[in-house]
């Protein structure tokens, strides 16, 4: 059925797309000229669909009435054919027609748009929570209740994305890690944002809520088929924008389990390091890698910033002075700037390596080597 | 008359002329209509193809928002502000505007504003990279620091355009001829009588957001910071209330226009006046009462969203209810398709589709698919440019020769129009399929499933832009050399006060009013 609504769509719409289609494998071309929203795989975003498809049919259907007569009088009531031109100007009749038919038709559409609606916004009685944080540019997840909490962010390089390399399938649709939920259980996102609006947005589910600093905004969904699923943000976000997708692994409720409990092993074994001691090439390797990922898109990989907008780190005051200082601004960010705080963003691990890696690259070698458990220290000591 | 034109760039600088003022007016909005569609040809060329080649993502925000920007306020407002000052006068046989030295003072701070605005682009920072809708606090803490240009730009546009919004009022409600009542008015100065009205409601709340973003940056308030007691909503609420009415103040002078060609062309009376015009007015009020419809996935509880779905619905009647009247007015009638002709049909077309569009991004839940996608890109362009910019071509082809007293060529006016049209519809009708498939707006790079339809719509808006140069090359080559014309009825089925003018019209009309019986 929804093939072949899609087929019948592109028909009505775009002769376009079955000429380029031929002589090609349908099934690959169709992902790629996709005309039509997808069907999805929740009962919501199947209600959707089908809301979709009966306002375009209506529309189709009203539209070949009106540009028909249109053209018809195009055709007959030409000059070039002799045509005289008539002298009314007015039908009362008609004109009250014309306004209770489209009245009557938007009553029509109302009534699924409604029941519809109310299911979308109800989020009752869900099985699992979790918390979806925004951030420029990645999501967290954190499932309530369960304390696993971890950052999902782009995986494609830069090297695809500046056309040095080519681009794998998931081109832009890929992450460091996914989303992980259940098949057929009902589960409310809570989502919000630490700095701009952004939105979180899985066609699939049809599920769109923008996430807003300060607010939290609740959604839900229940899938009907596992799989992996893939979104992005859709409210303009900064220059990220299009660099921050979601993936969503929808998994047997088994195996759900399963990796659930493997997570929280792996939670804990994160915790473990940070009581280690690591050298100072340890932490300016794990350093890089973890600037790059989430420091780079801003304070840029050379740590130069972009003048005007972002600060350099470069021979910076913050990056080469006071150590608490710097570990003041990267752990709790700079109120009323675009600096974030990333205390609770990343782990200790990661902020102990990224703050080395600041003060010894770029020529700042400064040589200090701050370990994990100073960051934790600090963050204590507050 | 007594004295033609002054001599020399000081006629254009103090002149009080409204044929003067509306002639810069619109030169200026074509320079920015330029200005803004060389934005959208990077924007488009960037697009062409996944992975970023021609601009980093910065500043491609920075395009997609100057593009919003400047095509909003200074192509497509100053155009039908030009249409106005033009005909206003010539249409009620006024021999002025009202206030003719507010009107000068109304015209030339509008190049200040746009060349503060522009000149960002060059500035530490770069231009305002947050959207033509500038949500707080994407806006306000995050900012460039030149979002300072952009407030102070807005105060002026929006100083233009209460300026120009009250002399018109001024112009129809005092000095209409002897014998022209309100219901005998032409319809585009009814159009424009209402979307006067609509700016001077509407602008102050565009210059108290811009006012609170100013506050909040630079005075330490927090109107649209939660950390401070602020709400990030309200900022779209105030927005909005300006943005709804903001969309009809840009197409309700385009209805009137269409409803001038299309009577003209087929030599038949506008159909159902009255109903017009009662249609433009529900269509002005029910501006006011749908604003949140742009707003459906901030969290509004379910009766807010459910009210704003039924109201924004309820535009659909007198909007279909014109569509029926022009049909009406063609049907019948002894029609010819000279380009004027040929663009408000196209207009009639598209913007029916971009109705239709219309009515489905205003069903809530399925805007949670269509919301801030490429349907929705492809839905306003539909209605702004097809709309909009459609019917003020078909204007500058349909009353150019009155102006001026030559006839444009006329088969290289009909391949200026289809060329436009089909790169239009090249443009933006796959964007409703790259929507549909999700692709979000204001994107700098894309999924590769996305490529080819992105490439098509290029292809489109390259097209299309080629064709705006084209109109250029022919407007200007009319004035300079096109065949004279000089009856006064320029075209056969044209009626209306402007008509009994002579062709082309002189400096100084109606010093005496006409009688209208």
């Amino acid at each position: 059925m929804s093939r072949r609504a899609t087929m019948l769509f592109a028909l009505v719409l775009a002769p376009v797309m079955s000429l380029a289609a031929s002589g090609k494998v349908l099934a690959e071309e169709a992902q790629r000229w996709a005309v039509n929203m997808p069907r999805g795989v929740t009962s919501v975003s199947n209600a959707i669909y089908d809301i979709h498809m009966i306002a375009f049919w209506i529309c189709v259907v009203i539209g070949i009435g009106v540009f028909g007569v249109m053209f018809y009088s195009m055709y007959a009531h030409r000059k070039s054919r002799g045509a005289v031109a008539a002298n009314f100007h007015e039908n009362t009749t008609a004109e009250v027609v014309w306004t209770i038919i489209p009245a009557l038709i938007l009553i029509v559409m109302c009534i699924p748009a409604t029941s519809t609606l109310l299911k979308v916004y109800d989020t009752s009685e869900a099985e699992m929570d979790i918390k979806i944080t925004a951030y420029q540019w990645k999501w967290q997840y954190e499932y309530l209740g369960e304390d696993v909490v971890f950052m999902s962010e782009l995986a494609t390089p830069e090297t695809e994305i500046y056309n040095t390399a080519p681009k794998s399938q998931y081109y832009l649709q890929e992450v460091s890690e996914p989303l992980v939920i259940p098949v057929n259980t009902k589960v409310r996102f809570l989502i919000t944002a630490k700095d701009v609006i952004h939105s979180w947005w899985v066609p699939d589910f049809a599920v769109k809520k923008d996430a807003i600093p300060g607010m939290v905004n609740e959604t839900w969904t229940s899938v009907d088929e596992p799989g992996v699923y893939r979104g992005e943000c859709a409210e303009l976000c900064g220059q990220g924008h299009a660099f921050m997708p979601i993936v969503v692994n929808v998994l047997e409720k088994e195996e759900y389990s399963a990796w659930l409990s493997e997570k929280k092993v792996e939670v804990a074994a994160i915790r473990e390091l940070t009581k280690k001691t690591f050298t100072l090439d340890e932490l300016m390797a794990a350093g890089e890698e973890a600037y790059n990922r989430s420091c780079a898109s801003c304070h840029m990989a050379n740590g130069e910033g972009i003048p005007g907008v972002f600060p350099g780190l470069k021979g910076s005051a913050v990056a080469t002075g006071d150590i608490s200082k710097h570990l003041d601004v990267v752990v709790n960010g700079v109120a009323g700037t675009a600096m974030q705080a990333f205390g609770g963003q990343l782990s200790e691990v990661d902020l102990a390596a990224i703050i080395t890696y600041e003060r010894n690259a770029w020529g700042n070698d400064t040589g200090d080597a701050v370990q994990p458990i100073d960051v934790l220290k600090f963050k204590q000591g507050q | 008359m007594a004295h033609g034109p002054a001599k020399g760039i000081g006629r254009w600088l103090f002149t009080t002329n409204h044929k003067d003022i509306g002639t810069l007016y619109l030169w200026f909005s074509f320079a920015m209509f330029l200005l803004g569609g060389s934005f959208a040809m990077i924007i488009r060329a960037e697009l062409f193809e996944p992975g970023m080649q021609i601009i980093r993502p910065e500043f491609f925000n920075q395009m997609t928002t100057m593009h919003g920007l400047v095509m909003v306020f200074g192509a497509i407002m100053p155009a039908f502000v030009g249409l106005a000052n033009w005909m206003i006068p010539m249409m009620i046989g006024a021999p002025d505007m009202a206030l003719p030295r507010m009107n000068n003072l109304s015209f030339w701070i509008l190049p200040f504003a746009f060349a503060l605005m522009a000149s960002t682009l060059f500035m530490e920072g770069g231009a305002p990279n947050f959207g033509w809708t500038f949500y707080a606090p994407l806006s306000t803490t995050y900012a460039p620091p030149t979002v300072n240009y952009f407030i102070f730009a807005v105060h002026i546009m929006g100083a233009s355009s209460i300026m120009g919004s009250i002399n018109i009022i001024a112009t129809v409600l005092n000095m209409r001829a002897p014998g022209m009542t309100l219901m005998k008015m032409p319809m585009f100065v009814w159009t424009w009588l209402i979307t006067a009205f609509l700016l001077i409601a509407v602008m102050p709340v565009l210059a108290g957001a811009v006012t609170m973003m100013l506050m909040d940056i630079n005075f330490g308030t927090s109107f649209f910071d939660a950390a401070g007691g602020g709400d990030p909503v309200l900022f779209q609420h105030v927005f909005w209330f300006f943005g709804h009415p903001e969309v009809y103040i840009i197409i309700l002078p385009a209805f009137g226009v269409i409803s001038h060609i299309i009577p003209t062309f087929s030599r038949k009376p506008l159909f159902g006046y009255s109903s017009m015009v009662y249609a433009t007015a529900s269509i002005a009020f029910l501006s006011f009462i749908v604003w949140a419809h742009h707003m459906f996935l901030v969290g509004m509880p379910i009766g807010g969203e459910l009210y704003f779905m039924y109201a924004t619905m309820l535009i659909a009647i007198p909007t279909a209810a014109k569509v029926f009247n022009w049909i009406s007015t063609m049907f019948r009638g002894s029609m010819t398709f000279e380009t004027p002709m040929l663009f408000a049909i196209a207009f009639v077309i598209l913007f029916t589709i971009g109705g239709f569009t219309g009515v489905m991004v205003a069903i809530a839940p399925a805007d949670v698919q269509y919301h801030d996608s490429y349907f929705v890109v492809a839905h306003f362009h539909y209605v702004m440019v097809a709309g909009a910019v459609f019917s003020g071509t078909a204007a500058v082809y349909y009353w150019l020769p009155k102006w001026c007293g030559r006839m444009y060529d006329e088969s290289m006016a009909k391949m200026q129009f289809w060329i436009s049209f089909v790169g239009f519809n090249v443009t933006f009708f796959p964007q409703h399929f790259l929507g549909l498939a999700g692709m979000p707006r204001r994107y700098a790079d894309y999924a590769l499933q996305f490529s080819d339809w992105n490439m098509v719509s290029s292809i489109g808006a390259f097209t299309y832009g080629a064709s705006q140069l084209l109109f250029l090359f022919i407007v200007i080559r009319t004035i300079r050399s096109g065949t004279p014309v000089s009856e006064p009825k320029v075209w056969e089925g044209a009626e209306g006060l402007e008509w009994t003018l002579p062709t082309p019209v002189p400096y100084h009309t109606f010093s005496t009013p006409p009688e209208v019986k």
